[in-house]
């Protein structure tokens, strides 16, 4: 028998069926609706209005709230303003805070990618676009709340404050570096600023949010936990075992999901955004599942808030897919001119989430384009001088790394013999080369 | 004490000793465990420290490894090491590398409870050793007790170990040693030096071996149910061997290999899992490189075919005294 796959298998349908009068069978492959070349057009896209949704109290049970996971939480108006019963009322002070971070992470973000471009570096990964994900979720945790990130939330650790100069060490894998030049470059790890060593074997990450959380709800602490992971990989074994044990022990954490619609190369319909939302993954296990824009930061604000608060309030988990763009390349290793079109960041329908909460803000009163600018200029030069300050430390492949034996540490918490063995007949054969 | 009372009472100590040592896996909890292992534990510590877990391998210890950043200590169990598949991922990319990749800022103290081995007609599904696939791994421990003393006193040892161990408990041999001869009646423990356990807490330190009976003519090396075995087969045929008992096979007692080696010339590795890249070749590798000049003879392997584990031929494929005694004459002959 042919094992061939092809799109008009039904022409030889009828000479591989055994001769009984049925229609041949048909599998279906996704095919994403632009390819390069193609014109974005996402006039089709069912945006419902900005505070539109509902919100239920927190401690509800998942079985009335099953609409929010297929509807879309938003706070941000095209004009800018703030509506609905999502608005989390934040104060001034807070709203330009998110603000700041948001454009600090993204003129980070800039940086870092050049570093990578000029030879600094051997790989980046940008959050363009993403950036409310991780800052608007991050100021509504509490600050020893604990994350399971996946790669693209560097903002957390932005918005918690964490010096750009320690992440840009960990980039250029130099002696300042605190991971010693062991891990790819964004896989940060930063305990005290509750941010969990990154691995980059996909969701992972989820059941061990989950196994903090049910441990944390053990000893009857008040902390809880957060991870996130692509939509791409709610198709790992992980993010299912994840959700059932979340479900099961009614653990406090959020799991995010970020679906910014591109998985490298593979469109969110290979993850199976054809057949639903990924918030209804939630459904089935009888957890809290809301779909929120992920481009307006009040939004991924109030429900990230709302989660925590059921969280603490032993209500169980809840499942947040953020809707969002990826406006940029996977990762300095990726080209995506060579599979999507060109033009649909500018033509995602749910804007730039810098863009919609500095409206926001001028709106209100308590900001303008003259501070908006100067702001931009002033975080410019903080992240160059930052760059500056870290490449003393040296950038990869420049000789100014963790000491070579250093590579048998840490593998144990005592060295055992056949590592200490292997260290020192390295060391001796490169003495003995003169090196 | 037999080896599941040996293995429960070291859980009992420790969850007594330790608030952070957490019990968790499949019908661990109120059932005890389907080898009873776990008996009376949740009734004694209460559900927030023995619990029924998901049936999800992969789930269960990636719970454990954040159970263990939070600053437990668990010892979850996967039922039988046959199922242990779905969790490689988790143990190889993320427990073993925790402490590496994050340059210590978090550890993954967790202590994997599995039986494991066949000779009990278990069939392809449950008699499987998978240990060369862990000692292969860097940043694990791997330990092997082969009597009961040495079941409590290493899990002792490797629960209190910052580093994630893999705890291969060798099911044959739960209730009694066995001879090899699959068609003598089973024994007991009863009676047994090694069935001497204390009820309170000591440690098998990881990491040594233990010469089972010294000798002179050669050295096998073996762990968990072969020990037992080879010790019957070298009874049988009346040789003076000296048998090692690694007991941990990472970190391995290389002094212990290397000086009776030395002392006899001679050298058999016997061990149940297949053969191509089974721990016996790491220890030939080993042997041969350390006590080249000492060797009388070629260093030979008795060890299960490369071949799934087969339910009716269970005892050709099992390393039984047939083959031990075989391999034993070779080496002697050379």
């Amino acid at each position: 028998m042919s094992d061939r796959i092809d799109s008009d298998a039904g022409r030889d349908g009828a000479a591989l069926g055994s001769g009984r009068n049925l229609p041949p069978l048909r599998l279906h492959v996704p095919e994403p609706k632009f390819r390069p070349g193609d014109t974005a057009d996402f006039s089709d896209f069912d945006i419902p209005p900005a505070g539109a949704q509902a919100r239920p109290d927190e401690v509800a049970q998942p079985g009335e709230m099953r609409e929010l996971a297929y509807g879309l939480v938003r706070v941000l108006d095209e004009n800018g303003a703030a509506v609905g019963p999502w608005d989390p009322k934040l104060p001034a002070e807070t709203l330009l805070k998110m603000l700041r971070a948001m454009a600090l992470t993204r003129a980070f973000d800039g940086r870092m990618f050049r570093a990578q471009r000029q030879g600094k570096t051997s790989f980046y990964m940008k959050s363009t676009g993403e950036e409310a994900v991780s800052i608007g979720a991050a100021l509504a945790l509490a600050s020893d709340d604990m994350c399971f990130p996946s790669y693209r939330q560097q903002g957390i650790l932005i918005a918690r404050g964490w010096p750009i100069i320690d992440m840009m060490n960990q980039i250029y894998s130099n002696k300042g570096d605190r991971l010693k030049g062991r891990q790819l470059p964004i896989m940060y790890s930063a305990r005290e600023a509750g941010f969990f060593s990154i691995s980059g074997n996909l969701t992972t990450q989820y059941p061990q949010a989950v196994g903090w959380a049910m441990a944390s709800a053990a000893r009857g602490d008040t902390r809880i936990a957060a991870t996130w992971c692509g939509e791409g990989s709610t198709a790992e074994g992980d993010f299912h075992s994840a959700c059932t044990f979340a479900s099961v022990y009614r653990a406090p954490v959020i799991m995010n999901v970020v679906n910014n619609q591109w998985a490298i190369s593979s469109f969110s319909g290979f993850a199976g955004a054809e057949a639903t939302t990924f918030a209804a993954r939630a459904i089935g296990y009888g957890i809290a599942g809301l779909r929120v824009d992920g481009n307006d930061a009040l939004a991924v604000y109030a429900a990230t808030r709302w989660a925590a608060d059921r969280a603490r309030a032993n209500a169980g988990p809840t499942l947040i897919e953020h809707f969002t763009y990826r406006v940029e390349g996977h990762s300095t290793s990726d080209d995506p001119s060579a599979y999507r079109s060109a033009d649909e960041a500018s033509h995602w329908p749910l804007g730039d989430p810098i863009a919609r909460l500095k409206k926001h803000c001028i709106g209100l009163g308590i900001w303008d384009e003259e501070r908006h600018a100067a702001m931009d200029k002033e975080l410019a030069e903080m992240v160059r001088d930052a760059a500056r300050e870290a490449e003393k430390n040296g950038i990869l492949g420049h000789g100014l790394h963790h000491p070579m034996e250093s590579m048998f540490e840490d593998v144990f918490e005592e060295m055992p013999w056949h590592l200490k063995e292997q260290q020192q007949k390295m060391l001796d054969e490169w003495k003995a080369a003169g090196l | 004490m037999n080896m599941i009372q040996a293995i429960n009472s070291a859980l009992d100590v420790m969850m007594g000793r330790d608030p952070d040592v957490v019990v968790m896996g499949e019908d661990v909890g109120y059932f005890g465990g389907v080898f009873r292992a776990t008996a009376g534990l949740q009734q004694k510590y209460g559900n927030h420290r023995v619990f029924d877990t998901p049936i999800t391998e992969c789930g269960i210890i990636g719970v454990a490894v954040g159970m263990g950043a939070y600053g437990l200590r668990p010892v979850p169990e996967i039922q039988f090491a046959d199922y242990i598949y779905p969790a490689l991922d988790q143990l190889v990319s993320e427990a073993a590398r925790l402490r590496y990749r994050s340059a210590g800022e978090f550890i993954s103290p967790m202590t994997v409870r599995s039986p494991f081995g066949g000779g009990i007609f278990g069939g392809q599904t449950h008699s499987q050793s998978p240990e060369g696939i862990f000692t292969h791994v860097s940043g694990v421990k791997t330990v092997i007790p082969s009597t009961p003393y040495d079941a409590k006193g290493l899990l002792i040892a490797a629960i209190e170990d910052n580093d994630p161990t893999i705890f291969f408990e060798p099911k044959r041999i739960y209730n009694g040693p066995f001879d090899g001869h699959y068609d003598t009646p089973a024994k007991s423990w009863a009676g047994h030096e090694q069935a001497q356990v204390p009820t309170g807490y000591y440690r098998v330190p990881l990491g040594e071996a233990r010469v089972t009976r010294a000798g002179e003519a050669l050295t096998v090396l073996c762990y968990g149910t072969m020990v037992h075995v080879v010790e019957n087969t070298v009874a049988e045929m009346g040789v003076d061997a000296e048998i090692l008992d690694l007991r941990t096979l990472v970190p391995l007692d290389i002094e212990a290999i290397e000086q009776s080696v030395r002392k006899t010339g001679r050298c058999l590795i016997v061990h149940e899992a297949t053969r191509t890249s089974g721990f016996g070749a790491e220890l030939m590798a080993q042997v041969q490189e350390r006590c080249f000049y000492h060797l009388e003879a070629p260093i030979e392997r008795v060890t299960g075919f490369d071949t799934p584990y087969p339910h009716s031929l269970e005892w050709a494929y099992f390393p039984g005294p047939v083959r031990i005694r075989e391999a034993i004459n070779k080496i002697l002959k050379d």
